[in-house]
């Protein structure tokens, strides 16, 4: 993926994939180093260096780094997907490579542990599953109630993945709510999840802030 | 009648119901499912034909169940939700509906990553649907049935008449949940229930005992499944790695018996183990019959459709009943 470009930036994100140990800069400057050493054993000459911001997803974050940034050949972006995507739109004709997988969005279960826990599908129906979401944590994503494959709790996949099926049963009898799960729940709107084509929220009470201290900004040099 | 089929005119008669099971080969040749069809027809009322089982690509359930009508065996077409989104079912099920078919058997599906097994590579990087789930497909399917309306609301001229089936697994955990699962099922619209293969007729029977309690067993027809045991390993292996099948240890016994008294004789070990599980199998469904609320069986022989005339003949379920 990298061996043809010369000159190389490994950038690190230092909020979520730092805390998951996966692309924060300490990682970013591991991978630079790995890419160094393999360069060097392939006889190839390549600059490699490693830098790190807060977040690649905010502008105000990484605008400070850009003419840095864009005098490289490539800048492996070790951001979640979201930096990378977003990275991409601001850097000219500098390619952003992915540095990472980004795998799912999840919780840390204990050190060094993370477990997916939501999908993001924009209705929320966790009030009727006990507070556990059979979209993200159920492998056929099913609705109504566990399919025939629960076996001691595990799901049908693998025994290390637990049955959220099983897991919302259990967690409504000890709230003694079981009785909400006779209800059948309809065929499901997917358009608010990614089914719907891409999402974007604009929230107008900010944009509205927003566009009010700009058009100030404006007056106020117009006064100068 | 709601459907008009065989299967739903048995039961309405208040004769047990036997269904069988047709697998469909993984080829374009039809005569694989026209030799099946030709070995359960007359044996049973109706025959699943399975729907991409275990997430193996083989002819489609209702191209096989087409096939199946022609050679005169009523097909219980089979259709998961692990596939096709609502879109497609429904094409699929005016589709069968045009073609003559009568039965849908609705169910989630095995997981795609159950088709890379044995020899087998399968497609275990397949993207699974799920838009809707068994429930929801029952719902479906008698709306367009008894309203004439897709799912999204849009009328339906000619409407697909189904006899509407679901399955259900009434041992696997968490246990005390299944009976309500049964019940969404049943509250959705199904007409007919096969169940997954029983060996625990003691635990079967307990879990029925709470069916009858809710009533569900006069709200629809639960056909009790009974899978054909043909090994000792078989067996030993459905019930460690099967989810919500366990069998007792005196029928494991009795297959590794059979297999023991053939010696080193690999052939004859085979034979004698088949012997013994169609005894077997002859028992369970007559335990199944006596069982109160139970109102026929679906025996599934795997890969063994011939063995089906033997057995629903040696049960006295022979001859089926003219409807």
């Amino acid at each position: 993926m990298v061996k043809d470009f010369k000159k190389v930036l490994v950038f690190g994100c230092n909020t979520c994939v730092a805390i998951c140990h996966a692309g924060g800069e300490k990682e970013a400057e591991t991978i630079a180093t790995l890419i160094r050493m393999r360069a060097a054993q392939e006889g190839k000459q390549m600059t490699v260096n490693h830098l790190g911001v807060m977040r690649h997803c905010e502008p105000e974050y990484f605008e400070p780094v850009m003419d840095e940034v864009k005098k490289y050949d490539l800048v492996l972006s070790t951001a979640c997907g979201v930096g990378v995507n977003f990275l991409s739109d601001r850097t000219g004709t500098v390619p952003v490579y992915p540095g990472i997988n980004t795998s799912f969005y999840g919780a840390v279960e204990a050190p060094g542990v993370f477990k997916e826990l939501c999908a993001g599908c924009g209705d929320c129906i966790v009030h009727m599953t006990g507070g556990i979401c059979p979209v993200a944590r159920c492998a056929k994503t099913l609705m109504n109630g566990p399919c025939g494959g629960t076996n001691k709790g595990k799901c049908e996949i693998s025994r290390d993945v637990d049955c959220a099926w099983y897991l919302i049963v259990e967690r409504m009898t000890k709230l003694g709510t079981l009785d909400k799960l006779s209800a059948i729940i309809p065929p499901r709107n997917w358009s608010t999840a990614r089914d719907g084509g891409p999402r974007r929220i604009s929230m107008e009470h900010i944009r509205e802030f927003e566009e009010k201290e700009a058009a100030k900004t404006e007056t106020a040099g117009g006064k100068k | 009648m709601k459907s008009g089929s065989t299967l739903e005119k048995v039961l309405a008669s208040g004769n047990p119901a036997v269904t069988a099971e047709l697998g469909p080969p993984m080829s374009a040749d039809p005569h694989e499912v026209v030799k099946k069809a030709q070995q359960l027809k007359g044996f049973c009322d109706a025959a699943n034909i399975t729907d991409c089982q275990t997430a193996v690509v083989r002819i489609s359930s209702i191209a096989a169940a087409a096939i199946a009508f022609q050679q005169g065996l009523e097909p219980v077409m089979q259709m998961t939700c692990r596939d096709r989104n609502r879109i497609a079912m429904q094409a699929d099920l005016l589709g069968a509906a045009a073609l003559g078919l009568k039965n849908c058997l609705c169910l989630a599906g095995d997981h795609q990553k159950f088709s890379a097994a044995g020899r087998l590579k399968g497609h275990p990087g397949a993207k699974n649907v799920y838009d809707v789930d068994t429930c929801q497909l029952v719902g479906i399917l008698k709306k367009m049935r008894d309203e004439s309306k897709q799912d999204g609301g849009d009328p339906i001229e000619v409407a697909p008449k189904f006899f509407i089936g679901a399955s259900w697994t009434p041992m696997a955990d968490p246990i005390d949940f299944r009976p309500i699962n049964l019940m969404k099922k049943v509250n959705a619209g199904a007409d007919f229930i096969q169940t997954q293969g029983v060996y625990d007729m003691e635990g079967f029977r307990s879990q029925m005992a709470k069916i009858r309690n809710m009533g569900l067993h006069e709200k629809t027809a639960i056909l009790a499944g009974i899978i054909v045991p043909k090994s000792a390993m078989m067996l030993k292996y459905m019930d460690s790695s099967v989810a919500g099948v366990s069998v007792p240890k005196a029928l494991i016994d009795r297959m590794t018996k059979a297999k023991e008294a053939a010696g080193d004789d690999k052939k004859k070990a085979k034979e004698l183990q088949e012997q013994e599980g169609i005894k077997i199998t002859i028992e369970l469904i007559h335990q199944a019959l006596e069982t109160p609320g139970v109102k026929g069986v679906h025996i599934q022989a795997i890969e063994w459709e011939s063995a089906i005339e033997g057995i629903v003949k040696a049960a006295g379920l022979y001859p089926r009943p003219q409807v």
